[in-house]
C-alpha cells in the first residue's frame, strides 16, 4: 500500500497510479489481521501461513510479516488485479490447507473495497464477518463482534471462517531482533496464480476538485456561521 | 430484464439509506429502460413497505421466514441471489451499509456479476458496459469502473445519492426461498445499539471533537451542540486510543469515513489520517485555536478560537436558529 501521507498521482492520462517515489508499507489493517493470527498460534496453539498476491518485489515485506512470527508464507506470483483476482488466489490455496481462520484486512487502504473478505467465503461456502472489531476462538466455533451502524452485534459462528479485521483486533505486532533472525530461513514458497476472468477494472482517475480558500468566522461572531451554514452551504 | 434493490431494514424500519438506495435503483432502471423490484428480508410490517412506494417502486417481494429473522450474511446473500435469478435481474443495487459490505461480494460471486462497490453516483450505461465512480486510496482521488460482465451488483455509499419522491402504490409479494442449512451456521447473540443517538457512518451532520477538548469529562457540550443539530458525535484517533471515547466514534484512516452535509471539527489539528475519513464531506468548518492547524486547509468555514469560549456560543446560535 503506499503509505497514507503520500501524494496520490497518475500517468498514461490519469489512468494508472503513478507509483514512481511512493512510499509502500504493509496496509494497517492487514497488520491487525497478522498480528491477531500470530496472538491465537502463540503457545503452540497453531502456526500461521502468510499469503501473498505480487511480484517479487514484495518479499522484504513478506519477511517482515515472518518476522512478527507467522510460520510460513506463500507468495502467489502474479500482480494483484482486483480484489476478484486476490479473493480466487486465497480461496485456491485455502481449500485444500484446512485452515481453521482466514484473516484479511477489512480493506485496502488504497482501493477501499472491502471486498475480499466476503469473496474468500462465497467461494469456499463458508461463513464470514466482514468487519470486525473483536474475534475470539474456542475449538470449533468463533464469537465475533462485528460493527453495525450505531453499535456492535455480537455472533458465534462456526469454523472455518473468513474475518476482516479493524481497529480494536489486535495490537499491531513489532518484530524483534530473534523474529527478524528467524525469519530468513523460515520457507516462502512461490506458487503461480490461477487464472481469473476480469469482470471489472478502472478506467481512470481524477482528483477531487479542491475546497474554496477557508473563510474564517470571527470568535465572537459564531451568529454569522450559522447564517452561512444556511444560506450559503444550505447544509441546515 | 430488471433491476433487483435489497432493502435493509433495521428491527422492522427501513432508514434512510435504504430509501436512498430505492431511489437510487429507480434511476438506474430509468437508465437502463428495465422494470424494478424491491426486495425486502425479514419481518417488516406492511405500512412500512407501503413506503418503499414514495420511492417510485410499486413491485415489493418480501421473504420473511423464521429462519431468516436475523441477518446471516450467507442466507440473505443467497436469498437476494435467489430472487435476482427468478426475475430475471440483470443489476443488484444494496446499500453499503456494515451489512451490505458482507453482502454484495458473495451476490456477485453467486451470479457470476461484477461487482461495483461503494458507488457515489449514478452509473453510465452503454450495453453491458457499465461504468461507476467511487473514491480510492482514502478519498484522495474518484476513480470510475468499468463493469464489463453480464449482470452487475452495485453498493450505494450513504449519503451520496439523494433521495427522490415519486409515490406509486405498492404491491406486496410474499417469496419463499430455498435456504440450505450450511448458509445458516451464524447465530447473532447479542445486538447492542446506542438507540438515542444519531447513527455515525449515516448521519448528516456529524461534530467531532480532538485532544483540543482536554478531557472525557468535557463531552457534555459537545454531545449537546449534536443534539440540538440532530448530529452523530465522533473523534480523532487520539482521542479514542486514550479511552475518552469509544472506538465506534473514531473517524479516519484506520477508523470510520464518513461523508455528512456538514462535518464539524473542533479541537483536531486534521492529520492527514483523520483527513481521510472526513475529506468526503460536503461542507467542513474547523474549530481550533492554532491558526496553523492543518485542518483549516480543507475547511469551508473556520473559527480560530478556544473550544470553550467557541461551543457555549455555538450552543446558543444553533439554538435560536432552531427557534426562528
Amino acid at each position: 500500500m503506499p503509505d497514507t501521507t503520500s501524494k496520490i498521482t497518475f500517468s498514461d492520462n490519469n489512468s494508472t497510479f503513478n507509483s514512481a517515489g511512493v512510499q509502500f508499507i504493509i496496509n494497517p489493517y492487514d497488520e491487525i489481521a497478522l498480528s491477531k493470527a500470530v496472538e491465537l498460534a502463540e503457545g503452540g496453539k497453531g502456526t500461521v501461513t502468510v499469503l501473498h498476491v505480487g511480484d517479487a518485489s514484495s518479499e522484504a515485506t513478506i519477511r517482515k510479516a515472518l518476522a512478527v512470527g507467522a510460520d510460513e508464507a506463500v507468495r502467489v506470483d502474479a500482480p494483484a488485479r482486483d480484489a476478484w483476482f486476490v479473493a480466487n488466489q486465497i480461496a485456491t490455496y485455502a481449500k485444500d490447507q484446512n485452515f481453521d481462520l482466514i484473516l484479511t484486512g477489512r480493506e485496502s487502504i488504497d482501493y477501499n473495497g472491502t471486498q475480499v473478505p466476503a469473496f474468500v467465503a462465497e467461494l469456499l461456502s463458508i461463513p464470514s464477518v466482514s468487519i470486525a472489531k473483536k474475534i475470539d476462538i474456542s475449538d470449533s466455533s468463533a464469537t465475533v463482534e462485528r460493527e453495525i451502524e450505531g453499535g456492535k452485534e455480537i455472533l458465534t459462528t462456526s469454523l472455518p471462517l473468513v474475518v476482516g479485521t479493524a481497529e480494536g483486533v489486535a495490537e499491531a505486532k513489532i518484530p524483534n531482533m530473534r523474529g527478524i533472525m528467524t525469519a530468513r530461513t523460515k520457507p516462502l514458497n512461490v506458487i503461480p496464480a490461477v487464472e481469473v476472468a476480469s469482470l471489472s477494472a478502472i478506467k481512470s482517475y481524477e482528483t477531487p476538485a479542491p475546497r474554496s480558500t477557508v473563510k474564517l468566522i470571527d470568535k465572537d461572531n459564531v451568529a454569522q456561521l450559522v447564517e452561512l451554514l444556511h444560506s450559503e452551504a444550505k447544509v441546515i | 430484464m430488471s433491476v433487483l434493490v435489497y432493502i435493509e431494514n433495521v428491527e422492522g424500519t427501513f432508514k434512510k439509506s435504504a430509501f436512498e438506495a430505492v431511489s437510487y435503483a429507480k434511476a438506474v432502471a430509468d437508465l437502463a429502460g428495465q422494470d424494478i423490484i424491491a426486495l425486502s428480508i425479514g419481518q417488516v410490517e406492511e405500512s412500512e413497505l407501503n413506503k418503499i412506494g414514495t420511492y417510485g417502486v410499486s413491485n415489493v417481494v418480501t421473504v420473511n421466514t423464521d429462519q431468516l429473522g436475523q441477518f446471516v450474511n450467507q442466507a440473505y446473500a443467497s436469498v437476494i441471489a435467489e430472487v435476482a435469478k427468478s426475475k430475471n435481474a440483470s443489476t443488484v443495487i444494496l446499500s453499503n451499509t456494515f451489512s451490505g459490505k458482507g453482502l454484495a461480494p458473495r451476490i456477485a460471486a453467486k451470479l457470476s456479476a461484477a461487482l461495483g462497490a461503494a458507488a457515489t453516483a449514478l452509473p453510465t450505461v452503454d450495453g453491458n458496459k457499465w461504468q461507476i465512480k467511487r473514491t480510492v486510496f482514502s478519498s484522495k482521488a474518484i476513480a470510475t469502473e468499468e463493469l464489463s460482465a453480464d449482470k452487475r451488483v452495485i453498493s450505494l455509499s450513504p449519503n451520496a445519492f439523494e433521495v427522490k419522491e415519486n409515490p406509486v402504490s405498492v404491491s406486496v409479494e410474499n417469496f419463499q426461498p430455498n435456504v440450505a442449512g450450511s448458509d445458516l451456521s451464524t447465530v447473532i447473540k447479542d445486538i447492542v445499539r446506542a438507540t438515542d443517538k444519531v447513527s455515525l457512518p449515516e448521519a448528516e451532520i456529524v461534530v467531532s471533537a480532538g485532544r483540543g477538548l482536554k478531557g472525557p469529562e468535557n463531552w457534555g457540550m459537545v454531545e449537546e451542540l449534536a443534539e440540538i443539530l440532530g448530529a452523530a458525535t465522533a473523534c480523532s484517533k487520539p482521542v479514542s486510543d486514550a479511552g475518552w471515547r469509544p472506538h465506534s466514534e473514531h473517524v479516519g484512516q484506520t477508523g470510520i469515513a464518513v461523508s455528512p452535509n456538514l462535518y464539524i471539527a473542533i479541537g483536531i489539528s486534521g492529520a492527514i489520517q483523520h483527513l481521510a475519513g472526513v475529506s468526503a464531506s460536503k461542507t467542513i468548518v474547523v474549530i481550533n485555536k492554532d491558526p496553523e492547524a492543518p485542518f483549516f486547509k480543507v475547511a469551508d468555514y473556520g473559527i480560530v478560537g478556544d473550544a470553550f469560549e467557541v461551543i457555549p456560543q455555538l450552543i446558543e446560535a444553533f439554538k435560536a436558529y432552531k427557534n426562528s
